[in-house]
């Protein structure tokens, strides 16, 4: 009797495969599916169900489906391509560094002068100067500065 | 948060942006997302230090960077409000700080009234 091709565990290995590289390609770019990665997650889950079921089918109905080992390797591989993703999102991008240091609520921020995109040297004490004065000239335009610090573009 | 850019000045809001990127590249990566925003370079990322922000090896390769994080300073120089996020893939919404600056802005305006508000230290 010919035994039926497994297909359940290599598509189940090809979804976390997207799972993985739709979340950097595409759902990283929204806030919505990136800060908690929900729709990914259940990429993952599906694959990972699809796997199993494969898996189990190969073990438990052994006359009628092959994919024994090749079932096994690509569980593995497909747990493997979860931890990695699991990892990434939730341990290695929370490796941040305390920030004790930082500048408190009430407290002023330190002044510092670096260069612009054009090369001008900018000073902190200037820029917020530049708020100061608006306030006095009874303008409610300027009274804020959101200092942003970001990893960087590389 | 250049889409929310009115929103931010129309709050009266200036960003400026800091990273250990040189000036060209900063100026590449405005130019390319259309950010108009002020964009300062701290290649030796000596604010950065002095802020204590500091993510060694954050880059990889043994270069450091800075973590993210926001300050936002009043017309003072004081700091009002701080975002130190504890996972980089989460970053501030603009939303969160519009929040936040309107429950700041009936302080702000209350100080702004009282006759000792340029010298609250």
């Amino acid at each position: 009797m010919n035994r039926s091709w497994n297909l359940l565990a290599p598509a189940g290995f090809l979804l976390t495969l997207v799972a993985f590289l739709s979340y950097f390609i595409f759902f990283a770019r929204y806030p919505f599916t990136r800060d908690f990665p929900w729709a990914s997650l259940l990429l993952f889950a599906a694959g990972l169900g699809l796997v199993a079921v494969g898996l189990r089918r190969a073990f438990r109905q052994t006359e009628r489906y092959r994919g024994k080992l090749s079932g096994t390797v690509l569980a593995v591989l497909s747990v493997l391509v979860t931890g990695l993703f699991l990892t990434y999102n939730f341990y290695l991008s929370a490796q941040l560094p305390a920030s004790e240091g930082a500048p408190r609520v009430g407290q002023k921020a330190p002044d510092f002068t670096l260069p612009d995109t054009e090369g001008n040297q900018i000073a902190l004490s200037a820029l917020v100067a530049e708020l100061g004065e608006q306030e006095t000239a009874q303008d409610n335009k300027k009274r804020g500065l959101l200092l942003v610090f970001y990893r960087g573009y590389w | 948060m250049q889409e929310r850019l009115e929103e931010f000045t129309a709050r009266g809001i200036r960003i400026v942006a800091i990273s250990v990127d040189p000036p060209e590249v900063a100026r590449e990566h405005a130019r390319k997302q259309g950010y108009t925003f002020t964009f300062l370079s701290d290649e030796k990322a000596e604010v950065i230090r002095r802020y204590d922000l500091l993510h060694e090896n954050g880059k990889g390769e043994g270069i450091d960077i800075s973590r993210p994080a926001e300050f936002l300073l009043d017309a003072t120089g004081t700091v009002r409000w701080v975002n130190l996020t504890d996972n980089y893939r989460i970053r501030l919404q603009p939303d969160a700080l519009f929040k936040v600056l309107d429950q700041l802005g009936l302080v702000w305006n209350l100080w702004r009234q009282l006759p000792s508000a340029s010298a609250p230290e």
